[in-house]
């Protein structure tokens, strides 16, 4: 579902000038780098750290959705949702498995989650109030992942983006979803209508947030560009995603919360107001609705899990003591 | 096994995915996944990487199990395979008109 611009990397380096501007020309010749490749410590601990946040919240993501699959309006939207919250699962292994080919395990990672010390999407710290944040959050959570997704799929690091063009497959759907549950509502009831824009109010200035800091603020935004691990800056992708979104409202006789929104048809793309950083910040170290409660939801997931996953082993175990001769591999 | 707080210590091992889209093609690397046997494995990487009529069978082998070339050594590996162009049909003259060969 998500990525968001990185939190806090760092991607100093120690190598020398020799090794990293074979590095670089490799990257300039549009080379893709794989698992085993010499590459600079800084480039693999970036990687670490962001296929690990992006892959941590696909799972987080799966909580505020989760809380509507039983409470959904028909059988056609639960079976919608509880597909795509299956997605996110799916995309959180995409991730993490990318992450584990540069040597960190996924052990270490969800244990690094659990304890609070990972990072994750700001935007899974808003509670799901009514049926209309599950389209609020298709409709613009997902497409905002989109929008920095895509330029993933480019990325130089050949794991990560492969699992990405894999994510990016099957998340179209999502975006479609929500934005199908927005347009039944806004054309619904007067309620149900004011419904749909007290989610659009809610959800619209958090979804601008996922897109990170401005570029004058975001600190590592150059050497994950040169490095081509992002492709555009935060505040391209950002404005992108208001274009594209704004008039998609507009079809469905929404507004966008935002009094200073307006056409600028110099730049071909709208002006808008400032975003609220302190609240930005806020949310990403801790202080958000939920934060404490999407990890103390993941911990008990964990915990309540632990006997299956012994159990597994257990039987594993027994199995292999007994020299079962598994089927075998034909062409 | 367990400790106090309910933490599983056993690593679950990991497991490399290949999907072969439809009979006539090989199977392809499509990723890993974590599993406690081959059974888990096959059972895990259907709901992963088939949800959307990706293939028709599954093979799924202990990442532990593979051996990979290594990629600094790459051009002495690969790099003789350049210079024998004797080994491409282009590098024999043949006169036109004894047509295709």
């Amino acid at each position: 579902m998500y990525s968001q611009g990185l939190i806090g990397a760092d991607s100093s380096t120690t190598e020398s000038e020799e090794f990293l501007a074979a590095f670089q020309s490799r990257i300039d010749r549009e080379e893709k780098i794989e698992p085993n490749d010499p590459m600079p410590e800084g480039y693999r601990r970036t990687l670490v750290r962001q296929i690990g946040q992006h892959a941590h919240s696909e799972i987080v993501g799966m909580l505020p959705e989760g809380n509507w699959i039983a409470r959904a309006p028909t059988l056609r939207r639960k079976m919608a949702l509880l597909a795509k919250v299956q997605d996110e699962g799916g995309h959180g292994l995409y991730l993490y498995s990318a992450a584990e080919t540069l040597g960190v395990s996924r052990e270490q990672m969800t244990e690094e989650l659990l304890a609070g010390k990972a990072k994750y999407s700001s935007i899974f710290n808003y509670p799901t109030l009514t049926w209309a944040d599950i389209g609020a959050i298709g409709w613009l959570v997902d497409g905002a992942a989109i929008m920095n997704q895509i330029p993933l799929c480019r990325c130089s690091f050949g794991p990560y983006a492969r699992a990405m063009i894999r994510v990016c497959k099957e998340e179209s759907f999502h975006q479609r979803q929500g934005y199908e549950i927005m347009m039944e509502l806004a054309k619904g009831s007067e309620e149900q209508k004011e419904m749909a824009q007290d989610a659009l109010n809610r959800w619209w200035w958090p979804s601008l947030m996922m897109f990170g800091p401005h570029d004058s603020d975001s600190q590592h935004g150059d050497q994950s560009m040169a490095w081509k691990i992002k492709r555009f800056s935060n505040d391209q992708l950002r404005e992108k995603f208001i274009n594209a979104t704004v008039p998609q409202a507009k079809f469905i006789g929404l507004s966008v919360p935002d009094p200073d929104l307006q056409w600028n048809a110099e730049k071909q793309g709208y002006d808008h107001g400032e975003i609220d950083w302190s609240e930005f910040k806020a949310v990403v170290s801790g202080e958000g609705q939920m934060n404490r409660d999407r990890i103390r939801d993941r911990n008990k997931a964990h915990d309540d899990g632990a006997w299956v996953r012994e159990a597994a082993l257990a039987h594993a175990q027994k199995r292999a003591n007994k020299q079962h001769i598994p089927q075998e591999a034909a062409e | 096994m367990t400790d106090t707080t309910g933490k599983t210590e056993a690593m679950t091992p990991l497991w490399e995915v290949f999907i072969r889209p439809r009979n006539g093609l090989h199977h392809r690397h499509v990723g890993s996944l974590h599993a406690a046997d081959s059974d888990m494995a096959l059972q895990a990487a259907r709901d992963v990487y088939t949800r959307r009529g990706e293939g028709n069978s599954i093979w799924v082998v202990r990442s532990s199990e593979i051996a990979a070339s290594d990629p600094s050594f790459a051009e002495p590996m690969f790099e003789p395979a350049d210079d024998k162009i004797y080994r491409h049909p282009t590098f024999y003259d043949i006169p036109d008109e004894v047509g295709h060969m």
